[in-house]
């Protein structure tokens, strides 16, 4: 997910840390969810993202354990 | 037949659920601050009167998303749900979801409904849900998931009858299970039900998954907990994922049958124009600035009218108190210590009401998360978190709150890193200091016929004291190895119009706040104080008078003069004057003598009390005097007998300056750092730290200028 741009969409497929993935998936972030890419920060870090009708804020290092199907 | 308790009702719920709003709504003004047992998380609580005329307890317990807690504050959640036999065990459970989106809601509440006590739903927002086109069939709903469902709009209080009215009827422990424990699992989890009488399986469960959660239960019984646990190679979180995949598709089906009409899919068109501008890579940072610009006038300029009035009234009580008490020790203690240490507590209350009117304003309306998000990667690379923002703009007001508000970071070290940097961001309490010692010091004049050379003084004293803050930060960051990892999974709220009335509720609960906690310690320590500096070995206190009067028989003093003479005779043989002369050795190198010694000891525990304490040893403070300008003529008259030179050469005034902008002098952030971090290992080692920076700056600052 880390490689995505803004404005880009794409399907949740799986993640890569088990101890992240829990926390990811009580915010909504599951399997199958779509995501988007919303924008950056200013200095490139964190991220904002949409998923299940919330916006998330995450840093690069936490949406590179996201994998995206798209 | 015994009492009838009142009925506990606990409010639970996801942050920006509207769970505050619909907490003060049903309490008012009848909420108070309270602590749970054991632990230093704040209890919310306030009474409701219920339509039958009898009152209930609500509790307003902190905001989560899922009843594996991640932070101190949301573990107190689980720490309440889990424990069902003790005095503190909720009645009812009330839980809040943002009916606009209702997945992450559900979520939380199939797990309550799991732990087994009677629960409600409440739907929150249900105007935003209209305007959305969305509808919900609130029977199919409430049938699917075994709890009564109450609709509501928080903001202006509708659906609060109907409520209230389920909340006096009987509500019934809820009998299904949303979550089927996994084969592996049963066989753990039945043995904790039978050696521990644990009311139901999910509860079990949960006594194996949160071993930190388990505090209420006593030492033998976590053991047992903790042998099932090791014996079934059960590790905590080991199912955790699965759960939520497993609850999630629940929800969803749920979903799915009881949605009348399906949002459409405006996430895709997601562009904020607002967060175009608010977290853009110039005006971000400009308006976020100008931002902090405008808090910081607003505590300097608007506090200071209210804050000259607090000051001038208890100036006046204590002087009514002198003569109108019998004079006695007992009279003194009250009029020169009590009232004065009170007042310095709550002189404070207007800079930290603003201060938090504009936090809370910046949190209700959803901007608070955009700085986080603004500032993040910068605070990181001082082994910081940009949830440290809110903390460090809280410590120009006070460490105190600032302190308190760091426990929303979840990540130990970056907390730690936090509390421990705070106090060394100038507070208010060191501008009377800074004030003062500037004047003395700087030239009243004008640099480059346009900027005021004491302003700039003062600025960059204020600058010090940040830069400081972030390099220990940074050297902290080197030092404290944990292998916890830090994370920011954090939601960005829409943006609000904020609801005025949780505004105010917040300025009133902070405010509180902060005079109980400071306001136990600077009283004690104020009353220890003014026995140190009114008390001394032998009779030369009782002496003092008939001492000056033989000294200065030639000298022609007026009857204040005199008075002033005696007052500041009394203070040098006080113990205060005699542990001032026997540091003296120590701070001789930063250039001080005795009586600022004394003034050192003084306002150890609170360093406003350096001004007080200069004007009695320059024998030019009784209360009704202050009139800064004689004391500092006063002090600018003081003669250094080995120089010949004036005592506040600019040399001392500014070891002196840097002394007080790195050094702790403050006993009630001391006693906030052990209440936070529970010991004493962090407050001494920030005690320390503090200290050998200010001696060995001030040391480096006087040896160089002198």
């Amino acid at each position: 997910m880390a490689e995505m741009k803004p404005g880009e969409v794409g399907i949740v497929s799986g993640f890569t840390d088990e101890h992240l993935s829990v926390k990811l998936m009580e915010m909504g972030c599951l399997p199958g969810a779509a995501v988007r890419f919303n924008f950056k920060a200013p200095l490139g870090d964190p991220i904002c993202i949409s998923v299940s009708g919330y916006e998330l804020s995450l840093r690069v290092e936490e949406a590179a354990t996201i994998s995206i199907l798209n | 037949m015994a009492p009838n308790p009142r009925t506990k009702i606990a409010l639970v719920g996801n942050p920006n659920s509207g769970k505050s709003s619909l907490f003060n709504h049903l309490t008012g003004l009848n909420q108070k601050i309270g602590n749970f047992p054991g632990v230093t998380v704040d209890k919310r609580s306030g009474l409701c009167t219920m339509p039958d005329g009898s009152a209930a307890e609500i509790i307003d317990l902190p905001g989560i998303y899922s009843i594996y807690p991640r932070s101190l504050d949301e573990r107190i959640v689980s720490e309440v749900l889990l424990d069902h036999h003790s005095p503190n065990t909720p009645d009812k459970i009330v839980v809040v979801a943002d009916a606009t989106n209702l997945k992450r809601g559900l979520l939380l509440l199939t797990q309550i409904i799991d732990v087994g006590l009677p629960t409600i739903l409440v739907l929150n927002m249900m105007d935003l849900v209209a305007k959305a086109g969305i509808s919900y069939d609130f029977n199919t709903l409430s049938r699917k998931l075994g709890v009564p469902v109450v609709p509501i709009n928080a903001r202006n209080g509708v659906g609060l009858e109907e409520l209230k009215k389920q909340l006096s009827h009987h509500v019934p422990a809820p009998e299904k299970s949303v979550f089927q424990i996994w084969h592996d699992a049963k066989a753990p989890v039945k043995e904790v039900r039978n050696l521990l009488e644990v009311d139901n399986d999910y509860e079990a469960y949960l006594f194996l998954e949160q071993p930190q959660s388990l505090t209420f239960l006593p030492k033998e019984k976590k053991n047992i907990v903790d042998e099932i646990r090791e014996r079934y190679q059960f590790f905590p979180g080991k199912f955790q994922g699965a759960e939520t995949i497993q609850r999630y598709s629940f929800i969803q089906d749920l979903l799915n049958d009881v949605t009348l009409k399906s949002t459409d899919h405006s996430w895709k068109k997601y562009s904020n124009q607002i967060d175009r501008i608010l977290t853009h890579k110039v005006w971000g940072y400009l308006i976020f600035f100008g931002l902090l610009f405008l808090i910081f006038q607003a505590i300097f300029a608007w506090a200071e009218l209210p804050m000259d009035f607090i000051d001038a009234q208890f100036a006046n009580l204590s002087k009514y108190l002198k003569t109108a008490l019998p004079e006695g020790p007992l009279s003194r203690l009250l009029a020169e210590g009590v009232v004065p240490g009170l007042g310095g507590i709550v002189i404070f209350v207007p800079q930290i009401a603003i201060l938090f009117a504009f936090i809370s304003i910046l949190e209700e309306s959803g901007y608070m998360a955009r700085v986080v998000f603004l500032m993040d990667k910068i605070m990181r690379k001082f082994g910081l978190n940009g949830k440290s923002v809110v903390p460090l703009m809280s410590g120009v007001a006070c460490a105190i709150p600032a302190i308190m508000a760091t426990r929303t970071i979840d990540n130990w070290k970056e907390r730690t890193i936090t509390i421990l940097v705070t106090p060394l961001i100038s507070c208010s309490a060191r501008l009377p200091i800074f004030t003062i010692l500037i004047a003395l010091i700087v030239p009243d004049e004008k640099a480059l016929g346009f900027f005021n050379l004491q302003g700039l003084a003062l600025m960059g004293l204020y600058v010090l004291g940040f830069v400081a803050a972030m390099v220990s930060a940074w050297i902290m960051k080197l030092l404290i190895q944990v292998k916890e990892r830090s994370y920011l999974i954090m939601e960005m709220p829409p943006y609000r119009i904020p609801k005025w009335s949780n505004v105010g509720y917040t300025i009133i609960e902070k405010t509180k706040a902060f005079v109980f906690e400071a306001g136990k310690v600077i009283l004690a320590i104020a009353i220890i104080l003014w026995v140190l500096a009114s008390y001394g070995p032998g009779d030369a206190i009782q002496n003092a008078r008939q001492h000056v009067l033989e000294e200065s028989k030639n000298m022609r003093l007026t009857k204040q003069g005199l008075e002033d003479r005696i007052a500041a005779y009394k203070l040098e043989h006080s113990y205060a004057g005699i542990i001032g002369k026997a540091i003296e050795p120590a701070i001789r190198p930063l250039g001080y003598d005795w009586k600022i010694g004394i003034a050192l000891i003084t306002s150890f525990a609170a360093r406003e009390v350096f001004v007080g304490t200069m004007a009695t040893i320059y024998s030019i403070g009784s209360v009704d005097d202050d009139d800064d300008a004689t004391i500092k003529s006063r002090m600018r008259e003081e003669v250094n007998p080995e120089t010949g030179g004036p005592r506040f050469s600019p040399a001392v005034g500014l070891s002196l300056l840097v002394f007080y902008t790195f050094a702790m002098q403050c006993m009630s952030t001391i006693a906030v750092v052990y209440r936070e971090t529970k010991g004493w290992k962090w407050p001494l080692i920030q005690l320390a730290y503090m200290t050998i920076l200010a001696y060995l700056s001030a040391l480096i600052v006087f040896q160089t200028l002198s």
